[in-house]
């Protein structure tokens, strides 16, 4: 039978007639450098300007006009260097790559071919069946080209070069991803440090991270690569899944049927969802790369790099050791937490709130639970979290402390989302503070087994199950704020 | 070492240059006679030697991450052959 | 008194300074001395209109302490000028109005000096006659059909002719240097990274340098410091301390030592070119100076050194001539199409060569054999000068194999015109200062150049030797106005 097999959760293979395939996939990763400024122009990178208003006359290559190059680039490239715990060369060198194209101006992009400014470095990805190891083959900056578009005059291609010139972090895995889910994994974890690194802000929707695809697949266990085809330019993580799957299963057929694969660029046609192979391309590509005799080698002292690594962050595999060390949660809440830097800083904020007597469960699964989903309703980032880490810390306090019960809290959370009310003052307001008076509890107990006298008896004679109504009757009676606790002993002890 | 007619073209398409067939011969014969005269570097070994990719013997010069340059659009587009108020526009291109 | 197209910069400045003449005056005199010499083909945009206005603007409001206070300059037309067309001489950018100024030119203004036009120039300064120019072969002033030398040959034939008190060329193979040499004038190619290339149309950015053109050497030397000047805006601008050439100009030269490289002396070379070396020689060391024989064993390789580098860079500098942004373009039924059009027309013969030797060197399977060897073999020329420069302070050679030739008598042979280059070239390869001073003439009267070659950053003794050597030869141009008949 022809199918996909998965032995774990990650793992994709192949089968095609008794032979079984793996996917081997290597990534590149285009990241757009935050900065206000161009890689080697003045003028802005905002996104989403009117066109060609972002344009400089080094942006648009007019006669004479030369690169100069932002040092804030440079730092933000070695920062997500050593984020990937990756060789920072202290020399580098720009080439020009030389094509013609509308969007390209100088009918050459600035890049770094023989030289980048980083070198092996690697990435840990947490997958369910354990952690797994992807090579980092190097990181370079380049250029990035304008915009061609295709679609709003029938006859002609608009070209806006506003994004012409802003720099990129191309990086480059080594073909260590193995599964649609692991490149999942991996474009989320680079994400994810490059976010706590304000390298790049990973907007994919803005086109700040895209990636070309190499997609070979190889009988299972074989240690050879296969020929492999590069599906350019893929801007979602669902688009490369899907890409990979389709370019993986085409190939799985040709090598069936007998046929070689062309190593080839395609592109992944996201109507059709097919890789095809690029027309454009009507001769072979010959960049032509030789160094840019308009900037000079890159030199970075090791000082320049040490200082740069005193100002990097905790990173996420740091921060999800110091959690489970010092907060006592499990490795996968960890990695929860840590996977994206504004829900760490807001968990950090809540343990830091709750004080003392913190209660790292309830704050974890509050997080994770109730805000999650009212995050995920609203579609917003935690960064715009209705309810601040601040009172978010108070209600876990309340229910640590047996003010309120969990189930009033959920009650006043709700209330909390309009316009991030404190709950001591709902609890006050509303006057949801739990009945832990053990006198006053003892009397409304004693009148719900004075008015369930069968039922108590029925308990009695070992009709067990019949305590948790007790329980509920009590709750109820109360409208819910008895101490559940208090509930529970005094029952035992009068039934 | 001689450059072929074919090569010539192939050469001409890289450099996105358009050639008749009568100057791409007028121009294999030129191409032939100059590497001819650039063939002499072979006489030298240089597997020891450096290359030389700038004379200027200093280090890239960083610029602050500043924006001085304003919207110029109006001057971006001035002059270009063919454009609309807003746009480059070449023509189409499919993909 | 004299013409006043006939004074050299320095007494021009002094004249304008000690108010015996105004700016307005100076530009109407060789705005009218261009009008009449419209054959010689040396300008390819008039700026008269304009400059004359600006003149007038200074005398009503002059200010002396400027370095050029009111002196009209026509540039090369590689100079991108605001608002004044620039071409590089090429069809391409035919109709292309800059919104930008050099930085070079800049200077020149910043310092009093008007704008007088754009001076013809080999196309995309690829060529040594300015034969390649599109709008037209340029008259050397010194004889009928004498190709003036290039790429500056308007520059060249405009300061020859006093259309221009002074100009600026650009050099990347000695294009500054060789069309002052055919010209009998003086011509300064800077070190590498002195003056900025912001603005400057590319042909190979990793040699092209701007430089002063004059009549005389002091000349150059106010030239060179307006126009030298550290430039952020260029990543290859150096930072170092300029001198101020003019004042630090002396014509004592006693004990520098000059060496006299054996390599110079090509095969074939005419007699009267080696004579005039030695000429220069005895000229040296009645100045003074110390001559020490060296040795630049490289010297042979430069030349096709040059002719990989240059046209490799320029492939590439030229890839942003595609009819999109600026310029001419040819319609085509593609994206494609319409590139290989718009270039093949807007580009001339040499530019449509270099760019395909460019592209061919570095293509796949040709980098290493070609593009890396040229780099290897180009360190190679530049050790030689560094290690002759532990025994001497300058070098002295010829300027050029030969004299001016005649228009048409080598533009059908390509190796044979880039032979021209053979002396300077090596110059612009190790990123060196070099400056052709007129020395003497051939068996036709035609000017010959020698060429003193300095250490990085050492304008000032090329200066100071050109200076003293300049009254001890004490040469004229006999320029009779021919084309004026």
């Amino acid at each position: 039978m022809d199918g996909i097999m998965s032995k774990n959760n990650s793992e994709y293979l192949i089968e095609r007639n008794d032979n079984v395939y793996e996917v081997v996939i290597g990534l590149e990763v285009h990241a757009q450098v935050t900065s206000n400024s161009k890689l080697f122009s003045s003028s802005s990178t905002k996104f989403g300007a009117e066109p060609n208003t972002q344009v400089s006359l080094v942006d648009a290559a007019f006669p004479g006009m030369l690169p100069v190059i932002n040092e804030y680039c440079v730092k933000q490239a070695i920062k997500t260097g050593i984020g990937l715990k990756a060789k920072i060369n202290n020399k580098s060198v720009f080439d020009r790559k030389n094509y013609f194209y509308a969007d390209l101006p100088q009918g050459y992009q600035i890049s770094q071919y023989k030289y980048p400014i980083v070198g092996e470095g690697n990435v840990i990805l947490d997958m369910p069946e354990g952690q797994k190891q992807v090579g980092i083959e190097r990181l370079h900056l380049e250029q990035d080209a304008g915009k061609s578009i295709h679609d709003v005059d029938p006859s002609n291609t608009l070209v806006d070069l506003n994004r012409s010139g802003v720099a990129l972090m191309e990086i480059v895995s080594k073909p260590d991803l193995r599964s649609p889910d692991e490149v999942n994994a991996y474009i989320k974890k680079l994400r994810s440090i490059m976010r706590y690194l304000g390298t790049c802000d990973g907007n994919m929707q803005e086109g700040s991270l895209r990636a070309d695809v190499n997609v070979s697949v190889r009988i299972k266990g074989s240690t050879d690569l296969g020929t492999r085809c590069e599906i350019k330019n893929v801007n979602s993580i669902k688009f490369m899944q899907m890409a990979i799957i389709y370019e993986a299963n085409r190939q799985v057929d040709l090598l069936e049927e007998g046929e070689e694969i062309d190593q080839e660029t395609r592109l992944f046609d996201t109507k059709k969802n097919e890789t095809r192979s690029m027309r454009s391309k009507e001769d072979a590509h010959d960049y032509r790369y030789f160094p840019d005799p308009d900037l000079l080698p890159l030199e970075i002292t090791d000082k320049f790099i040490d200082q740069l690594k005193s100002e990097i962050p905790e990173l996420p595999d740091e921060k999800k050791k110091r959690f489970i060390d010092e907060f006592k949660i499990s490795p996968y809440e960890a990695t929860i937490l840590v996977s994206d830097i504004e829900t760490a800083k807001y968990f950090e904020e809540v343990v830091a709130k709750m004080g003392k007597n913190r209660d790292m469960k309830l704050a974890v699964n509050w997080i994770t639970g109730e805000l999650f989903a009212v995050l995920n309703n609203k579609n917003i980032e935690i960064a715009q979290s209705p309810i601040s880490a601040k009172n978010l810390a108070k209600l876990i306090n309340l229910i640590k402390n047996g003010t309120i019960s969990g189930k009033i809290a959920k009650t006043i959370f709700e209330l909390m989302l309009d316009g991030d009310i404190d709950p001591q003052i709902i609890v006050e307001e509303k006057g949801l503070k739990q009945q832990s008076d053990p006198k006053a509890l003892e009397a409304l107990i004693d009148k719900i087994i004075n008015d369930n006298r069968e039922k108590a008896i029925e308990y009695k004679q070992g009709k067990e199950k019949l305590f948790g109504f007790f329980v509920g009757q009590a709750m109820k009676a109360s409208g819910g704020k008895a101490n559940p606790k208090l509930i529970n002993e005094i029952l035992k002890k009068k039934l | 070492m001689t450059i072929d007619l074919k090569t010539v073209k192939h050469i001409s398409k890289l450099a996105r240059i358009s050639l008749e067939e009568k100057k791409a011969e007028k121009l294999a014969n030129d191409m032939n006679s100059i590497f001819e005269f650039i063939e002499k570097l072979n006489e030298l070994k240089t597997e020891n030697v450096e290359p030389l990719t700038s004379i200027a013997e200093t280090t890239l010069r960083f610029r602050e991450d500043k924006i001085t340059s304003d919207n110029i659009r109006e001057k971006i587009l001035k002059n270009s052959p063919e454009k609309n108020e807003d746009f480059f526009v070449v023509p189409k291109v499919v993909e | 008194m004299t013409d006043i197209t006939s004074l050299s910069l320095f007494e021009l400045i002094k004249n304008i300074k000690e108010k015996k003449i105004s700016s307005n005056e100076v530009a109407k005199s060789f705005i009218d001395r261009s009008e009449k010499s419209k054959k010689l083909n040396a300008y390819v945009t008039e700026n008269f209109e304009n400059c004359l206005k600006l003149s007038k603007d200074f005398d009503n409001k002059p200010n002396f302490d400027l370095k050029l206070p009111g002196i009209p300059i026509a540039v090369k037309d590689l100079f991108c000028t605001n608002e004044v067309r620039t071409t590089a001489g090429s069809n391409i950018l035919n109709n292309f109005v800059p919104s930008y100024e050099s930085t070079v030119t800049q200077n020149i203004w910043n310092e009093g000096g008007i704008l007088l036009g754009k001076l013809n120039c080999d196309e995309f300064a690829m060529g040594s006659s300015n034969e390649t120019s599109f709008f037209g072969n340029v008259q050397n002033p010194i004889a009928k059909d004498l190709v003036p030398g290039g790429s500056s040959g308007g520059s060249s034939s405009a300061l020859a002719a006093n259309l221009t008190p002074v100009t600026i060329g650009t050099d990347t193979g000695g294009s500054i240097r060789q069309p002052a040499s055919f010209t009998g004038t003086v011509g300064l190619k800077p070190t590498y990274g002195s003056c900025s290339r912001y603005g400057i149309v590319a042909f190979a950015s990793s040699l092209d340098q701007a430089g002063p053109m004059s009549k005389d050497v002091k000349d150059s030397s106010i030239l060179l410091e307006v126009i030298s000047s550290f430039d952020e805006k260029d990543s290859t601008s150096i930072d170092f301390k300029r001198n101020n050439y003019s004042s630090d100009l002396t014509k004592n030269i006693k004990g520098i030592k000059i060496g006299i490289p054996k390599e110079y002396r090509v095969d074939g070379m005419p007699g009267e070119i080696e004579s005039l070396w030695k000429k220069g020689i005895e000229y040296a060391k009645d100045c003074g100076a110390e001559i020490i024989d060296i040795s630049l064993p490289h010297t042979s390789y430069a030349l096709p050194t040059y002719y990989i580098v240059a046209p490799a860079e320029a492939s590439s500098n030229l890839a942003r001539y595609d009819g999109v942004k600026y310029g001419l373009r040819s319609s085509g039924e593609s994206l494609i199409d319409m590139y290989e059009k718009t270039r093949s027309e807007g580009f001339g013969e040499e530019v449509k060569r270099r760019i395909m030797i460019g592209t061919y060197v570095l293509s796949s399977g040709y980098y290493d054999a070609y593009y890396l060897k040229a780099q290897k073999v180009r360190q190679l020329i530049k050790q030689d000068f560094d290690q002759a420069y532990n025994k001497v302070d300058a070098i002295l050679t010829p300027s050029t194999p030969s004299s001016a030739f005649k228009i048409g008598e080598k533009s059908n042979d390509p190796v044979s015109m880039y032979l021209n280059d053979i002396f300077t070239v090596p110059v612009n390869l190790a990123g060196l200062p070099g400056i052709s001073i007129p020395a003497g003439t051939d068996k036709n009267n035609y000017p010959l150049g020698l060429q003193i070659i300095g250490k990085p950053f050492d304008e000032q003794t090329v200066l100071n030797i050109a200076y003293s050597m300049e009254e001890k030869i004490n040469y004229k141009n006999n320029i009779t106005d021919w084309w004026m008949e």
